[in-house]
C-alpha cells in the first residue's frame, strides 16, 4: 500500500473568500483539514496604540475602519464608553436617530455578508441582489454624514447633526434619460425618513426574494445544513456572541438583555437557532434583517413626531452652533479649546457594548483624567470567531472552510484592529 | 441592575473573602483586583458557582501602567508619574473581562504581573478556551508571559517582530520601517527615518476643570 502523507496548505493572504487577508495554514489529510492555524494580523493598524495619541474626538472615525461594514455600530460602542465616563445623558432624538442607524447599518452588514456568502460557495445573484438594497442604504449613510461608508455621524453626547430634510437625486446622463432619473428619483423627492419609510416598505420583499433563491435551495442546503455544528456549551466556552451564539440555540441579545439607548421601547423578536450549523446562523441573520425592518419603522413614526436636540448642550463636549460661535467670543473660545485640547473624561474606567450586527462590539476605555484615552482596548466579536476555526474546521473537507469562514463574518477590519 | 450588583458584591465578599485585593463599584461595573497567585483558583470558581456563573470571558487585554497619571513629556516620551506607586502596585496588569448569560451581569477582574521586567501570569486557557488568542495577543503587544498556554506565539505583529509595540516605552512610529531595495531586489528593514511628534500634548486638569461634572 502507497505511504500516504498529510501535507501542509496555504490559503490566502489574498484568496477571495478569505474575506479579506487572513493567512491560513491547513494541515490537510488528502482533501480532509486535521488542523487549521490561521495568521492574523495583516491589516494591524495598531488603532488602539494610535488612540493613545490621540483625543477623544480624534479617535472617533479610526472606529469607523475597524469593522468596514458596519461602521456607524463601531462608533456606538465607542461613544457609548466615553458617554459613561463622561456621565452624559443624551438626547432622546439622538437615541432614536442613532437606534434607527444601527438597525440600518446591521442590515447592510447582512446584505454583504449574505451576498459574500452565497457567492463564496456559489450563488452569483444573490450577491447583485444584495447590493442593489444596500445602495440605498448607503445613501441613506451619505446624505446624513457625507460618506457613504466612513461616517464619523456618532458623537460623545448624541449626533453630529439632525435629519436631512432632502435625499441626493439622481442627475441624468448618458446611460439613463430624463424619463428613467424621473422614475429613479420617485422616492428622493421627500426627507429621509420618507424615502427610508419608502425603503422599509418594499425591503421585506427584497428579503422573500432573497429566500427563494437560497433558503429552499438544494445546493445551498447541501453546503450549508450541518457544516460547522457548534453546540451550546462551546460556543459559550469559545466567547462567541451575536449571531454565532444565537444560531447555537442560545437567546443572547444585548439589545434584549441589556438594553442601550431606546431598545426597551422597541418591539422586537430575536431569532435562534436549533443545529447550531451555518444553515441556521443563516436563518437568523435572514430574520435579523426582518426584524431590524420592523425597529425602522418604529423608530421612523417616532422621529417624525419627536422633533427636539440631537446633541447635548455642553460646550465641554459637543461643539457650540456655527452661527454662534461665529458671533460670540465664549463660543468661539469653547469651540477653539475643544478642536485643539479636545474633552477632558474624568479619570476611571469603563466597558461599553453594543450587540453589533457581528455580535458583542466592546469598548474599553481607562482614562487617567486626560485629554487622551490612556488605554482603549477593543473587543471586537470576529476575533472570538476566527480563533474558533481550527475547532470548527476539523474533519471538514477544504471547500467546506470556505463556508465557516462565510458563516462567522469574518471582516478583518475589526480582527486585526 | 444595580440590585444584582449588590448581590454580587456581597456574593463576591463571602465567597472570596481571603483573596480580594480590593473590590471596587464604579459606573455600575464591578471591577475584583487579585493576586496572581489566586487567579486560577478565583477565576474557576467564578465560572463554576452557582451564585456567580460567569460563563464567558468576553475580553482579556493587557495594560501597561507606568505613565498612568502623567502628562510630563521629556523627549518624545511620557515620565513615570508619582501617583502611581499606591494606585498600581506593579507596571503589568490583564483585566479579564466577564459575563454571566445565567445572571446576566458582568465583572471586571484585574490581576498585577509581580515582575515588571519579566511579567508572568498563569494561563486561562483551561476555563475558557477562548482565552487563548487573547493570551497570546497581550503577550504579542505587551510581553506578559502566560504559563501553562499551549501555543504561545505571536498574534498580531510581523513575522520576525521585535518588541512589545504597546508598551508605553514603544515609540508611536517604532523602530524599523519597510521598504523594496531595488538593488538587492528584495524587502530591507531600515530604523525609523521619521521624526516622532506630537500633534496635540496630553494634559491632565484638576478635577471639574471647567465646570465638568
Amino acid at each position: 500500500m502507497a505511504e500516504i502523507k498529510n501535507y501542509t496548505m496555504n490559503f490566502g493572504p489574498q484568496h477571495p473568500s478569505a474575506h479579506g487577508v487572513l493567512r491560513l495554514v491547513l494541515e490537510l489529510d488528502g482533501e480532509v483539514i486535521e488542523r487549521a492555524d490561521p495568521h492574523i494580523g495583516l491589516l494591524h493598524r495598531g488603532t488602539e496604540k494610535l488612540a493613545e495619541h490621540k483625543t477623544y474626538l480624534q479617535s472617533l472615525p479610526y472606529m469607523d475602519r475597524l469593522d468596514y461594514v458596519s461602521m456607524m455600530c463601531n462608533e456606538h460602542a465607542y461613544v457609548m464608553a466615553v458617554e459613561k465616563l463622561l456621565a452624559l445623558e443624551v438626547p432622546v432624538r439622538a437615541q432614536y436617530i442613532r437606534v434607527m442607524f444601527d438597525e440600518i447599518t446591521r442590515i447592510m452588514n447582512h446584505l454583504l455578508w449574505l451576498g459574500a456568502h452565497a457567492l463564496d460557495i456559489g450563488a452569483m445573484t444573490v450577491f447583485l441582489y444584495a447590493f442593489r438594497e444596500r445602495e440605498d442604504l448607503m445613501d441613506v449613510y451619505e446624505a446624513v454624514s457625507g460618506a457613504r461608508l466612513h461616517a464619523a455621524y456618532y458623537r460623545p453626547g448624541g449626533v453630529y447633526r439632525d435629519l436631512p430634510d432632502s435625499m441626493p437625486m439622481y442627475q441624468a446622463s448618458k446611460i439613463h434619460n430624463a424619463t428613467a432619473i424621473k422614475k429613479m428619483n420617485e422616492n428622493r423627492e421627500g426627507s429621509l425618513l420618507d424615502f427610508m419609510e419608502d425603503f422599509t416598505n418594499r425591503f421585506p420583499t427584497c428579503v422573500d426574494e432573497y429566500e427563494t433563491l437560497l433558503t429552499d435551495n438544494r445546493i445551498w442546503k447541501q453546503r450549508t445544513v450541518g457544516i460547522g455544528v457548534v453546540t451550546p456549551e462551546r460556543a459559550l466556552a469559545l466567547g462567541f456572541s451575536g449571531a454565532m451564539l444565537r444560531g447555537s440555540g442560545i437567546a443572547w441579545d444585548l439589545r434584549k438583555k441589556q438594553p442601550y439607548e431606546v431598545y426597551n421601547r422597541l418591539d422586537f423578536d430575536i431569532p435562534v437557532g436549533v443545529e447550531g450549523d451555518c444553515y441556521d446562523r443563516y436563518l437568523v441573520r435572514v430574520e435579523e434583517m426582518r426584524q431590524s425592518n420592523r425597529i425602522l419603522k418604529q423608530c421612523i413614526s417616532w422621529l417624525r413626531q419627536n422633533p427636539g436636540p440631537v446633541i447635548v448642550n455642553n460646550f465641554k463636549v459637543a461643539p457650540p452652533k456655527r452661527e454662534s460661535m461665529k458671533q460670540n467670543m465664549e463660543e468661539l473660545i469653547h469651540h477653539f479649546k475643544l478642536f485643539t485640547e479636545g474633552m477632558h473624561v474624568p479619570s476611571g474606567e469603563a466597558y461599553a457594548a453594543v450587540e453589533h450586527p457581528k455580535g458583542e462590539f466592546g469598548i474599553y476605555i481607562i482614562s487617567d483624567g486626560a485629554n487622551k484615552p490612556y488605554r482603549l482596548k477593543i473587543r471586537a466579536p470576529g476575533f472570538a470567531h476566527i480563533a474558533a476555526l481550527d475547532e470548527m474546521a476539523r474533519g471538514h473537507m477544504i471547500a467546506d472552510v470556505v463556508a465557516i469562514i462565510g458563516t462567522q463574518d469574518i471582516v478583518f477590519g475589526e480582527v486585526d484592529r | 441592575m444595580a440590585a444584582n450588583l449588590t448581590l454580587l458584591t456581597t456574593n463576591l465578599t463571602t465567597i472570596f473573602a481571603n483573596q480580594i485585593v480590593s473590590l471596587e463599584n464604579m459606573l455600575d461595573e464591578l471591577t475584583l483586583v487579585v493576586n496572581d497567585i489566586d487567579v486560577l483558583e478565583v477565576l474557576t470558581r467564578l465560572r463554576d458557582d452557582p451564585d456567580l456563573r460567569f460563563e464567558q470571558l468576553i475580553d482579556l487585554c493587557g495594560v501597561d501602567y507606568c505613565t498612568y497619571g502623567s502628562d510630563i513629556c521629556e523627549g518624545g516620551a511620557y515620565l513615570k508619574s508619582d501617583i502611581a506607586p499606591d494606585t498600581y502596585p506593579s507596571r503589568f496588569a490583564a483585566v479579564y473581562h466577564l459575563l454571566s448569560l445565567t445572571h446576566n451581569i458582568r465583572l471586571r477582574v484585574r490581576v498585577f504581573a509581580k515582575d515588571d521586567d519579566l511579567p508572568i501570569l498563569s494561563s486561562v486557557v483551561n476555563i475558557w478556551p477562548c482565552a487563548n488568542w487573547y493570551e497570546r495577543e497581550a503577550f504579542d503587544l505587551y510581553g506578559i508571559v502566560f504559563t501553562d498556554h499551549p501555543d504561545l506565539r505571536r498574534l498580531l505583529t510581523d513575522y520576525g517582530f521585535v518588541g512589545n509595540p504597546f508598551r508605553k516605552d514603544f515609540p508611536l512610529s517604532g523602530h524599523v520601517e519597510m521598504r523594496y531595495d531595488p538593488e538587492q531586489q528584495r524587502v530591507v528593514y531600515q530604523p525609523v527615518s521619521i521624526e516622532p511628534r506630537e500633534l496635540v500634548p496630553r494634559i491632565i486638569r484638576e478635577e471639574h476643570y471647567g465646570g465638568l461634572k
